[in-house]
């Protein structure tokens, strides 16, 4: 590390300051919420002592555990269809030339740049649509729900997978796979037994990071949902216009759990690669 | 008795690009055979369609008698060590050498046992638990070997295996390397830009430039009668001088100096002569210095290498390179010195430009 460089006498000063405020607009909304996720008053902001009632009444509360079942049941479905999918894709992309690859490889990204309102309306009106198309042709009489919340979820998150299985597997020879193949393997066993291992870490990054990025998804379920299938933080959305309890604050503090041990699992399983 | 590998008029072509243009080739059981060339020369390519990791354009391709052309690289009798030697990261070095032996579905006990002979016949033992992560350079060379010689290939296949070691560890491959094809007794292929490796190590080496073969012979014949220019230039140091033939005894140089050099070029030809450094001497400067095997000039520079010396000989019209061996006794040339240099009529070979 250079020495010349470090800022020095006001700048440093002023920089520190930059520094702690920034932590401070991060962290200061979250420590209040979990700070008042504690507070015995049913107004939040004002501080009514300890309890841990507001946790009691989420856990008794069978709106609440249907959401938090509902966005479960949703996240392991899109999960496990949208790393088969994104994982499938990234191989495309990085080990085959076809035809319209570089068009693929430009709409695969779209879903992560597109925003999610827009996204929403997408898929509502085809669902809409679609609905509507299946009825007229085959007399299906489908409604929105589950499906229509997993598809809408599986289409955003093969982008985010396959842009995460792609980053391992760009750092990957593909010597290795070359080596494999000419040891005996055939293409498949050369995917089971060298490709696979290598990019694991990559597939359970991409899937925990699917999982996360479906269970806080609002804008776009709020959009596709049906009734009876509304999900943890669509339901958080629906107490909010209610009112705001701390009841709300336990919600939020348990789902900012959640997603912080998905969030850390996915980096370590990211990591994973350097002790590999 | 039937060849290893034989490429019958084979091309490989990367959309326009032409990599290996229309090549014959005959590789024999039993042989070291190096396939020499600078970067870009189609060497790598030739490898690996014989490999299978790339499919001829044109041509026929046989090992043992067998036309494997569009085989995939999986249903071939060859192995491979590769440039970098792509082991298996996750795996330990016992999986490592065991891997073909597991993907041809051999008995598990029986992987184990091969793959530790393996691992003993290339002085690895101790290590057959570590990551590749965890061994040196040279090891991993080794370990390279070794998971490729456990499946007994009919040919081993070598992609520059050598390239990333250091030049100690380098030697001492090759002298490992020769002894290990002696003892296994199959054809070795060898792909190196390393025209000393390929001296040292080949019983017959094939020079290639621009997707083209030059020259297949032993390396006594391309280095003592190269087949043209490119390979008299390519493989060792050597003095290149431009010439015309006048009969089947005498050389034009292109300043008119007539000197001694025999070929079968027909008269009029444009040649080029090589004269290695080594095979030429620098005596004192006498009267009649200049004639057909000797020129008279100064020395203009001298290099010391430690076990010989390099002067640079300057001419009016040119300047040539003579190595002189330390040996006791030699005679040291000053920068300016008038000399003589001279050759033996042998050392002299006309090569096609």
């Amino acid at each position: 590390m250079s020495t010349a460089v470090e800022p020095r006498g006001w700048a440093k000063l002023a920089l520190h300051i930059n520094g702690w405020f920034v932590y401070f607009f991060f962290y200061a909304p979250i420590a209040l919420l979990v700070l008042f996720s504690f507070s015995n008053n049913r107004n939040v902001g004002i501080w009514g002592g300890f309890t841990l009632d507001w946790y009691q009444e989420f856990f008794n509360s069978s709106n609440a555990q249907g959401a938090l079942s509902n966005s479960v049941k949703i996240a392991v479905v899109v999960t496990f269809v949208s790393v088969i999918l994104g994982t499938m894709s990234a191989l495309a992309l990085e080990r085959f030339t076809f035809r319209g690859k570089k068009v693929f490889d430009a709409l695969l990204y779209l879903p992560i740049i597109i925003p999610d309102v827009t996204m929403a309306v997408m898929l509502l009106l085809f669902f809409g649509e679609f609905f509507e198309l299946l009825d007229m042709a085959f007399g299906f009489q489908l409604r929105k729900g589950f499906w229509s919340i997993v598809i809408s979820h599986i289409a955003f998150n093969i982008s985010f997978v396959s842009v995460v299985v792609r980053a391992r597997l760009t750092g990957m020879d593909t010597d290795l796979e070359e080596a494999a193949v000419d040891l005996y393997a055939s293409r498949w066993k050369a995917f089971r037994y060298v490709t696979f291992p290598q990019i694991l870490p990559g597939i359970a990054g991409g899937a925990l990071l699917a999982m996360t990025l479906s269970l806080d998804d609002v804008v776009i379920t709020q959009f596709v949902t049906g009734p009876g299938w509304t999900t943890l933080p669509v339901y958080v959305f629906g107490l909010i216009r209610k009112g705001v309890t701390p009841a709300i604050n336990s919600i939020s503090v348990i789902m900012l759990l959640a997603s912080m041990i998905l969030v850390v699992l996915s980096l370590f399983a990211e990591r994973a690669r350097h002790s590999v | 008795m039937v060849a290893a590998v034989q490429l019958k008029a084979i091309s490989k072509k990367f959309g326009d690009v032409v990599a290996v243009d229309n090549v014959d080739l005959i590789i024999e059981d039993g042989e070291f055979f190096s396939m020499l060339g600078p970067s870009g020369c189609g060497k790598t390519t030739t490898l690996r369609m014989i490999a299978g990791l790339e499919f001829p354009t044109e041509g026929s391709l046989s090992i043992f008698g067998e036309e494997v052309g569009t085989l995939a690289p999986n249903k071939r009798s060859v192995n491979t060590v590769f440039q970098n030697y792509a082991l298996f990261p996750h795996l330990s070095v016992l999986d490592n050498v065991g891997f073909g032996l597991k993907m041809k579905g051999v008995d598990k006990k029986e992987i184990k046992v091969r793959s530790m002979e393996m691992i003993e016949l290339v002085q690895l033992n101790g290590y057959e638990n570590r990551k590749p992560s965890q061994m040196s350079g040279g090891q991993q060379q080794r370990v390279a070997l070794a998971r490729a010689l456990v499946n007994q290939p009919k040919v081993l296949l070598l992609d520059e295996p050598l390239g990333a070691l250091d030049l100690k560890l380098r030697q001492e491959m090759q002298v490992e390397l020769k002894k290990l094809q002696r003892d296994v007794g199959i054809s070795f292929v060898f792909v190196t830009h390393d025209q000393e490796e390929a001296l040292t190590m080949s019983d017959r080496i094939a020079v290639m430039h621009e997707g083209n073969l030059l020259q297949v012979a032993s390396p006594e014949e391309i280095y003592e009668t190269p087949a043209n220019k490119f390979v008299a230039d390519f493989i060792g140091r050597t003095n290149l001088l431009e010439g015309t033939v006048s009969d089947n005894q005498t050389v034009i140089l292109s300043n008119g100096t007539p000197i001694r050099a025999s070929s079968n070029f027909s008269p009029g030809t444009k040649i080029s002569v090589s004269i290695r450094p080594e095979r030429a001497t620098i005596t004192q400067q006498t009267e009649n210095g200049d004639s057909l095997s000797s020129i008279n000039g100064t020395v203009e520079t001298v290099t010391y290498l430690g076990n010989a010396r390099v002067y640079n000989v300057q001419f009016a019209w040119m300047s040539l390179e003579v190595r002189e061996e330390n040996r006791t006794g030699v005679e040291l040339y000053e920068p300016g010195t008038p000399i003589t240099v001279s050759w033996e009529h042998d050392a002299v070979s006309v090569v096609a430009d």
